[in-house]
């Protein structure tokens, strides 16, 4: 692994001044913040990643630590570890799919270490990406070209791509999050701001080497989300080529509110299947005062998937997600939700 | 150079590191501690895990510097002063729960935090949990039956 400068400011406000004062010297500046580390140590060591300052974010841990599981919202801050999270009884029982998505990613060791910031940050598992001896990738090297496109594309993405990136958006917990509209409170250089998650991952389009909307700088501090009628009948269903410990190859996050069997309102984002948190309004469209059956379950399923461009070894994904969109659906439907 | 403050297995240890060493290098290099073994460096193999602050995580993906005022616990703090091996180990010893051994202070880690936890531990968990460690020689049936047998005997193991 390349050297790097490295330092452990004591609080938010120090670790912002401190990347703000790099940026100012030069807006370019290789910095990065680290966190739970999980990505950016691998990342480095692949020589994906080259910063030359690390600002070790590890004492925002108390200040930003926090899992609040309230009547009417959801309160977690971006340094809670993804272990906690998963585990905690309020957010299991009121937030479900928030505690599956968290539970159902990665392995014990770090989920222990991940923070929840970090986490819906981690960048694409595309192998052409993470390997700098292929040397076309737009998201690496912008303009270079994409190696997926010809090459083994399994695992790639058939919603949201371009001609320029097909790679897979990896986390689960981002899902959870897009389903039931969460807000990021972010901070920055520039000071805070909020900002609702559905507008933080951008579509690869011609620039993928830009993931996000965040400001040069900015982090993610909190993360709130709203109690709605729907949150409780939620769930995330998530298939992989193993059991345990495996990115998705297709997963759903759906919420539901129901009216006996007539969908009030539904909430749905896909994982495993998209170049981003991949938010499917038009399926949501179609359930909407209509009976759930297994027939509107599948209608809103295509719909779900009717823009998706599959590659050469990718196009099971699309039967795939849908199937699991649809058994996602009905489970959600079953749920037994307490008064 | 950054120094690093942490005890290892109870020891009060002060190094003097680079930033980019990790945790799995910092034991071995720098204190002398070369149970923990670095399989595939990338945090996918599990055979680096150690207890942080009581929870076990990949210390080939943990830089040194951020094990700062932590407790670490290595396979080294396993077994007793006098050699005498713990219950875990005696129960990888009896149920052949290793062949090379280069995974196995890894999932004995694992398997020493898993059989703290309070709530107990049953089969789903135990195949959830140790599903996050591989190793080549076993087929993993036999560390799984180590665990469980160490379970019984300490009195932690639920039927599911």
């Amino acid at each position: 692994m390349r050297s790097f400068q490295y330092s452990r400011p004591s609080s938010l406000t120090a670790a912002a001044g401190e990347m703000g004062g790099l940026l100012a010297q030069d807006p370019d500046a290789p910095a990065a913040y680290l966190a739970g580390g999980t990505t950016l140590l691998d990342l480095m060591k692949l020589d994906v990643a080259r910063p030359e300052r690390v600002i070790d974010l590890s004492a925002l841990r108390g200040e930003l630590g926090h899992v609040h599981p309230g009547a009417t919202e959801l309160r977690l801050g971006a340094f809670a570890r993804m272990a906690e999270v998963a585990a905690h009884p309020g957010v299991i029982a009121d937030y479900p799919v928030i505690a599956q998505s968290l539970a159902l990613a990665a392995s014990a060791q770090l989920r222990n270490m991940a923070s929840l910031g970090g986490n819906v940050l981690q960048r694409t598992r595309c192998s052409y990406f993470r390997d700098p001896s292929w040397a076309a990738c737009n998201k690496r090297t912008p303009g270079s070209g994409c190696a997926a496109l010809g090459g083994v594309n399994r695992a790639h993405a058939v919603l949201g791509t371009s001609e320029h990136c097909i790679a897979t958006y990896p986390g689960d917990f981002a899902q959870a999050l897009l389903a039931l509209d969460a807000t990021l409170v972010l901070a920055g250089p520039q000071g805070s701001r909020t900002l609702p998650f559905g507008s933080l991952h951008q579509l690869p389009a011609a620039t993928p080497h830009r993931e996000t909307t965040l400001l040069p700088g900015e982090l993610i501090t909190e993360f709130v989300i709203p109690a709605r009628a729907w949150t409780r009948r939620s769930l995330y269903l998530k298939v992989r080529d193993r059991e345990s410990y495996e990115f998705a190859v297709a997963s759903a996050a759906v919420a539901l509110d129901l009216d006996g069997d007539v969908v009030r309102e539904a909430r749905i984002a896909l994982g495993g299947v998209a170049t981003i948190p991949w938010r499917a309004h038009g399926a949501e469209d179609a359930l909407r005062g209509l009976t759930l059956t297994e027939t509107l379950a599948w209608t809103a399923a295509e719909n779900a998937f009717a823009a998706a461009r599959p590659q050469t070894h990718n196009a099971f994904k699309i039967d795939l997600g849908q199937a699991a969109l649809m058994r996602a659906l009905l489970q959600a439907a079953s749920l037994e939700i307490r008064p | 150079m950054t120094e690093v403050r942490f005890t290892v297995n109870g020891t009060a240890q002060c190094v003097e590191v680079e930033p980019r060493l990790t945790l799995a290098d910092m034991l071995r290099e720098e204190c002398g501690l070369t149970g923990t073994h670095l399989g595939c460096e990338h945090g996918v193999c599990g055979a680096c895990t150690v207890l942080m602050d009581g929870l076990p995580v990949r210390s080939c993906l943990v830089f040194g510097v951020q094990a700062e005022g932590a407790e670490i616990r290595t396979v080294e703090g396993l077994a007793a002063a006098d050699g005498t091996l713990n219950v875990l180990q005696r129960a990888f010893q009896a149920q052949h729960g290793l062949q090379c051994g280069f995974c196995t202070p890894g999932f004995l880690m694992l398997a020493t935090w898993l059989l703290e936890q309070k709530e107990g531990v049953d089969e789903a968990r135990l195949r959830e949990v140790l599903a996050s460690n591989l190793c080549r020689c076993t087929g993993y049936q036999n560390i799984l039956a180590a665990v469980r047998v160490a379970a019984q005997e300490i009195r932690v193991w639920r039927e599911g």
